[in-house]
């Protein structure tokens, strides 16, 4: 049943060393592409998926004249388009970011409490922005501010800041008596 | 007596004999035996008579929907006791939400401007359109339960021991994409329940190590709020159009393909592991 001269392998050549170098350096030069292909597929589908245009407003927009902001109060008209709020309090004015600093979302003002009040998970913040209440670890980010030179505010949320002190000067903060810091014209 | 047949008392050869009753057949009976005689038929049906034991053994042997139920998975290894039923109940949930989302996404269309009107359109206006959404929802939620309990008693019947470790490495990954499957389609109905937990959701990401921009140790990495792990989930900084057609195409397509693989390993797993556990 066996056909035995099929098993007989004696007359075959073993390969030279030239021929089996070459059979070796055929093998791995198919790996190494194979290889080489799945990496710059991988790469490339990484790099694909990182969109290059977004499609979202832009972070700085212009806010108006201070003056036309009320002493002693949060103004919430930019909110929904720019999540951002203004207050004029003492004789400074900032922009706060309403974006929680728990996890993102976007708290209200409550004015007779004087307080903002995040929804997802009740955190509160004064109007300076510090945390009451809840499980907001930071303070709120102040973003920021400057005068245009028509002597409108811009409003810059590229550049943000939470550090007590230095939340406190300008951009972050811009006085309002003249010009005593020299950032506000009179 | 049909006139057709030849007289009895004649001798007839064997060939007219075959060929009266040929003629003697009605049509009918010639239409089924050219059907049931033809290679497709007999390539469908493809075991003898079912009234032997054997054909009917061989029946379900052969056949992929009843081979769920094969040798080495016993009637008695699924009692109730020893496996709530949680692994079938949530492959069948499984089945349902493929046939009710395939169902649903012949009215939703994941655009910003659209997505929520068609959530409306599929409760108010559309026929049934109610009912399927929520048995997908209830579905959904079911799942996530149910897979759950069928963990919990894989771990107190001690079936993930050996030879069953790499079953429950599959059951950790079927758990993970269970959760995304929830957390994808969650973000769909594009209403402020959704935006607000996809945009928390999110923010977890951004606390990854190393490649979320709040996570410890990323500034190692470099990564910013536009180049971590979770602007590559949003396809933006914010929860936007391209985080809805991202969640969208992870939801109706790459998750559950990458599941129905999951699910056809874990139950091969079960066969190969000789059977459920407490058969041995
Ligand atoms: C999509 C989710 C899942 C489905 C559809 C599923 C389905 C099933 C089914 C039908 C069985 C047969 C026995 C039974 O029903 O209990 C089974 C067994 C098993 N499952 Fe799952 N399962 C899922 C998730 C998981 C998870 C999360 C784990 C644990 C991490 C797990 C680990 C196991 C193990 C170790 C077995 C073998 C148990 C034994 O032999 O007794 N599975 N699974
Ligand atoms: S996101 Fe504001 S409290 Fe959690």
């Amino acid at each position: 049943m066996l056909d035995l001269e099929l098993d007989d392998q004696s007359d075959r050549r073993p390969p030279s060393h030239w021929e089996s170098m070459k059979r070796r350096a055929f093998t791995l030069t198919g790996i190494g592409s194979l290889v080489a292909v799945a990496i710059a597929w991988t790469a490339g589908l990484v790099r694909y998926m990182f969109p290059r245009i977004r499609y979202e407003p832009p972070t700085r927009f212009v806010a108006g004249f201070p003056e036309s902001y009320r002493p002693g109060e949060v103004d919430t008209k930019w909110q929904k388009d720019h999540r951002v709020w203004i207050v004029r309090r003492g004789d400074g004015i900032y922009a706060i970011l309403a974006n929680c600093t728990h996890l993102g979302c976007t708290p209200s003002w409550f004015g007779d409490e004087r307080l903002f009040k995040c929804p997802c998970h009740g955190s509160n913040f004064t109007q300076v922005g510090d945390p009451v209440a809840g499980p907001a670890p930071s303070p709120l980010y102040r973003v920021s501010l400057s005068i245009g030179p028509d002597g409108q505010l811009i409003v810059d949320k590229a550049i943000q800041e939470n550090r007590p002190g230095h939340r406190d000067r300008p951009p972050f903060r811009l006085t309002l008596d003249g010009n005593s810091r020299g950032d506000v014209p009179a | 007596m049909d006139p057709e047949l030849p007289p009895v008392e004649r001798t007839v050869s064997t060939e007219e004999a075959l060929e009266s009753i040929e003629r003697a057949r009605s049509w009918r009976e010639r239409l089924v035996e050219a059907v049931t005689g033809s290679e497709i038929w007999r390539s469908v049906i493809r075991h003898g008579n079912p009234a032997l034991r054997r054909n009917r053994s061989l029946a379900v042997v052969g056949n992929f929907f009843l081979h769920l139920h094969p040798p080495t998975v016993t009637r008695q290894a699924l009692k109730f006791p020893h496996t709530w039923y949680m692994g079938g109940i949530s492959f069948l949930l499984f089945l349902v939400l493929t046939v009710t989302g395939t169902l649903l996404m012949f009215y939703y269309v994941p655009d910003v401007g659209r997505a929520y009107e068609d959530m409306k359109d599929l409760q108010f206006a559309v026929s049934f359109g109610p009912l399927l959404r929520n048995m997908h929802r209830w579905a959904a939620h079911g799942m996530v339960v149910t897979v759950i309990l069928h963990m919990i008693r894989v771990f107190f019947t001690g079936s993930y021991k050996p030879p069953r470790q790499f079953n429950w490495v599959i059951g950790v990954g079927l758990l993970i994409l269970t959760l995304l499957m929830s957390f994808t389609g969650y973000l769909l109905p594009w209403d402020q329940l959704a935006l607000w937990a996809i945009t928390v959701g999110a923010n977890m990401a951004a606390a990854t190590p190393l490649i979320g921009h709040q996570g410890p140790f990323h500034e190692l990495v470099g990564v910013q709020a536009d180049s971590d792990i979770r602007f590559l989930l949003l396809g933006g900084t914010q929860v936007g159009q391209n985080a809805l057609i991202r969640f969208y195409v992870l939801h109706c397509i790459l998750l559950p393909l990458v599941a129905v693989l999951f699910i056809g390993v874990h139950f091969w797993r079960v066969r190969k592991d000789s059977g459920i556990s407490n058969t041995r």
